[in-house]
């Protein structure tokens, strides 16, 4: 039921920053009743485009039209007034609220003299409850929040977005927390306000999701417009072509699986029943140059505490691990870098990154840990090492002095492995190195971790995506409720490591 | 546009940069001074050193500069440190009684002896400064207590062991030599500020030369991702704290020394607060991360002169306090980047009124 005349309507808007085009003339055009997918890798100028359709920044050029009309939309706020919803992708929720809370916090219904003094519980609880069955969700909205599912908790947010007189909505990577099931249950919320008429603009990472659930796409590249398609004539191949600008297989590519003598080296890394009471139970690993060990497994299966112990960040209290055949304890991360092992993290912002530090500071980071605070490494070697690594993994800075928080996600994540490479590792730990980051640069990513592995480096590659999982690696390592239940030679397909975790033995 | 294979110059972001407004602040602040009360810019050449209300304030401000720079880095690391005044206070009063002093008329020639040997007595004061700052640094790093509570703690108990120190009295002390490092001069310059210059250099040196400044500012932006960098956290947070307190017991010398006494009750009284706002003025977010030594330095020149000005131009004591409460009020609407924006904003939109009829 897709109406010909578009209800949010951008027109060759350009939006500059200093050092970086983030629009080029960019077009969009959002009907009522269509579901629309925003495409591009990241830095393409996604989340510029709806900074500008929200009223975050002004368009340097071009002009944004709502029902013919410019909007004139300065805040969020504004927008939302003019019926402009967005959703953005951290989920700014409060847990130890409420339903009702959360979707009216800070503008509480209010009751009582001149206009109110109190907040007026019973009308906030109707409605918090009107607004969610718009979303076709009933719920005790004087839960608390936590006491439901992330995918419930993301429809929260979309009512907190939602007004009853919003026809825009935009969702930014709404489902990037979400399991399938969850996904599932968004995506029949979102068919279902689609044809009440709502205009939604989705941007995401997954493919699939996109041919799930959108009638339209629009593919950013660089800042500019690649182009608009209707799902159903766009092929997959295409639609990546679009985004990437070139084709990308996505095929399995040929591992160095045919190196049979792996197995009769010593392991660089190995643990013998090493676990931590209430953490991961004792595990069996080893892990040998030039080899890609995978670590698959759902959500809560103990991977990243795995990672952990491998690591030094947490004491293991049982079992020992061995570092190329020597009985080692680590104390610290810092007794693991001198051990020659790496580790990159799965929360990027949290443990990854110092935002407000420059790109080439946190590439040198930790050499500079190994190295010593009186070895301090100097200018010259510092911008040595930092433009190596920016030009080796193709990081995109303008400056090496810029702040890696002003990077995208995915350079961010190229900082943080450059972080590693930078100290010659002997083992490297990737804890989920492409969540949250696009297709291309998940490619770049992962065609870099085959290259080192090549070149002598023990991989050890945790992910969620089980797919990456069984594309990538030499072996994998199947764990489920926190114990390590098997092992798959590599070549696996995803389903047999979904049927051993099923099995659960 | 993304020149990524141009050589960018390496900038280094500690100890300088960001320095125009906290420079211009002082600079404002002078001439004010200079208006008020025309002698303060007078530099006069006597007794083989220079004498003059420049550098009086240079003078009085040593022992808030080394406070300062100690705050600066704890600060740097998102943490802070309140007990810096009761740790001057302990260190003067280990001083005080250490070295207490007598004239001894010996065969007609007086003499003035000092109860243990004055390197001994310093050594004292500020190792034990340096422990107490030690004491802070494991509270925060080591039990992991919010920086705020654990220096409360030797802040309040602080003045309480000065005072068992000092017996509950004022000590006065009579040991000439003492003096020099409070009121001497060397090659024309008051000794004071040779010690807070020398700190000075050395921190900035230490910053800038090894890793210091980055893994301060490491820690201070993100502890956890430093830490899995391999940023000795722990240890670099204990080493920051008890440097602060070496800072405090250096000053707690050059105070004791000043005033040629040792008072429990009012050595550094409420100094924390001043070398907080020192640290504020130059330009250091009390969220952590980036520093600024020089900024520091300069913020405490700031309230140092603003301190010697109301003395000078007389206002009278009961409402000086208020009015430096006030002239930093104003400072630091000058040095906020968001008021600046909002005045700029306010002045420009009737240009455009007018501008468009």
């Amino acid at each position: 039921m897709s109406s010909p005349l578009p209800l949010l309507h951008a027109r060759g808007v350009r939006k500059r920053f200093p050092g970086v085009q983030a629009l080029a003339g960019v077009d969009l055009c959002l009907r009522a009743g269509e579901i629309h997918a925003l495409m591009g890798q990241n830095g393409a100028g996604k989340s510029t485009l709806i900074k500008v359709l929200t009223g975050v920044y002004p368009p340097d050029q071009g002009e944004v039209l709502l029902d013919g009309r410019p909007l004139r939309a300065r805040t969020p706020l504004e927008a939302q007034q003019s019926g402009i919803s967005t959703v953005y992708q951290e989920v700014n929720l409060c847990p130890n609220l409420s339903v009702a809370e959360n979707i009216f916090a800070g503008r509480y219904p209010r009751r009582g003299w001149q206009g109110g003094w109190a907040i007026d519980w019973q009308r906030m609880a109707v409605q918090a409850r009107q607004l969610l069955a718009r979303l076709h969700l009933d719920i005790d909205v004087t839960s608390l929040l936590s006491e439901f599912p992330l995918a419930v908790r993301q429809l929260v947010a979309i009512a907190r977005a939602l007004g009853t007189e919003s026809r825009v909505l935009i969702l930014d990577e709404p489902t990037s927390s979400l399991d399938d099931d969850e996904v599932g249950r968004l995506f029949t919320v979102m068919r279902q306000m689609r044809d009440d008429g709502l205009a939604i603009l989705f941007v995401t990472h997954f493919l699939d999701q996109v041919y799930a659930v959108s009638d339209r796409i629009t593919v950013l590249r660089n800042g500019g417009l690649v182009g608009e398609y209707a799902t159903a004539t766009l092929q997959a191949a295409d639609l990546v072509t679009a985004m990437v600008g070139r084709s990308v297989c996505l095929d399995r590519q040929a591992t160095a699986a045919a190196r049979g003598d792996i197995a009769r080296r010593t392991p660089a890394l190995e643990a013998r029943s090493l676990g931590r009471r209430g953490r991961i139970r004792p595990t069996d690993l080893s892990l040998c140059a030039g080899e890609i060990v995978g670590v698959g497994g759902l959500l809560g299966s103990g991977r990243t505490e795995l990672a952990r112990l491998l690591f030094g960040l947490d004491r293991a209290d049982h079992g020992e691990l061995l570092l190329a055949g020597s009985r080692t304890v680590l104390d610290s991360p810092l007794d693991a870098i001198r051990h020659g092992l790496a580790f990159c993290p799965e929360d990027r912002k949290g443990e990854g990154i110092v935002a407000e530090l420059s790109v080439s500071d946190n590439i040198i980071l930790a050499l500079q840990s190994r190295q010593g605070i009186w070895r301090h490494l100097s200018s010259p070697r510092q911008a040595e090492i930092a433009q190596r690594f920016i030009d080796l993994l193709e990081i995109k800075v303008a400056d090496r002095d810029t702040a890696v928080g002003q990077l995208s996600g995915g350079n961010q994540q190229k900082v943080v492995l450059a972080r590693w490479l930078a100290i010659s590792p002997r083992v490297l730990i990737l804890d989920e190195p492409t969540r949250g980051i696009d297709i291309a640069a998940k490619q770049e990513i992962m065609d870099e971790i085959r290259r080192l592995a090549g070149q002598g480096l023990a991989v050890l590659f945790i992910s969620s995506e089980i797919d990456e999982v069984a594309r990538l690696s030499d072996r994998i390592t199947v764990l489920r409720d926190r114990r390590k239940i098997g092992e798959l030679p590599g070549g696996s397909d995803e389903h047999a490591v979904y049927r051993m975790i099923a099995a659960g033995s | 546009m993304v020149g990524s294979g141009l050589p960018a110059p390496a900038r280094r972001h500690w100890g300088g940069g960001r320095l125009q407004w906290p420079l211009l602040t002082l600079l404002l602040l002078l001439g004010v001074n200079a208006l008020l009360n025309p002698g303060l810019l007078h530099l006069q050449w006597r007794d083989g050193h220079l004498y003059g209300s420049l550098i009086d304030i240079l003078n009085r401000a040593a022992p808030l500069i080394l406070v300062s720079l100690g705050m600066t880095m704890v600060i740097a690391t998102r943490g802070i440190d309140i007990s810096v005044g009761a740790v001057v206070a302990i260190a003067a009063a280990i001083a005080g009684v250490m070295i207490g002093g007598t004239l001894v008329i010996h065969d007609g020639v007086a003499s003035h002896v000092s109860r243990f040997p004055m390197p001994l007595a310093m050594a004292a004061a500020v190792g034990t400064a340096l422990l107490c700052g030690l004491w802070n640094g494991l509270l925060v790093a080591r039990v992991g207590m919010q920086p705020i509570i654990a220096t409360l703690i030797l802040m309040v108990a602080g003045r309480g062991v000065a005072q068992l120190i000092t017996g509950g009295q004022i000590i006065t002390i009579y040991y000439e030599p003492y003096f020099a490092i409070g009121n001497g001069f060397l090659l024309g310059l008051p000794v004071a500020l040779y010690i807070a210059g020398a700190v000075w250099l050395l921190l900035q040196f230490a910053v800038s030369r090894t890793a210091l400044g980055l893994f301060v500012q490491a820690i201070g932006i993100n502890p956890v991702a430093a830490r899995v960098a391999g940023v000795r956290e722990e240890l670099i947070t204990v080493c920051v704290y008890a440097f602060c307190g070496f800072t405090a017991g250096v000053a707690g010398l050059i105070v004791s020394s000043n005033v040629k006494s040792a008072d429990g009750n009012n050595a550094g009284l409420l100094m924390e607060l001043d070398a907080i706002l020192a640290v504020t003025l130059g330009g250091t977010l009390l969220s952590g991360g980036r520093f600024s030594l020089a900024g520091s330095v300069i913020g405490a020149l700031i309230i140092q002169t603003l301190t010697s000005t109301i003395y000078a131009i007389g206002v009278p004591p009961e409402v000086n306090l208020v009015v430096k409460a006030l002239v930093v009020f104003v400072v630091m609407l000058l040095q906020s980047a968001d008021f600046r924006a909002l005045v700029r904003s306010a002045l420009r939109r009737p240009a455009e009124l007018t501008g468009q009829p």
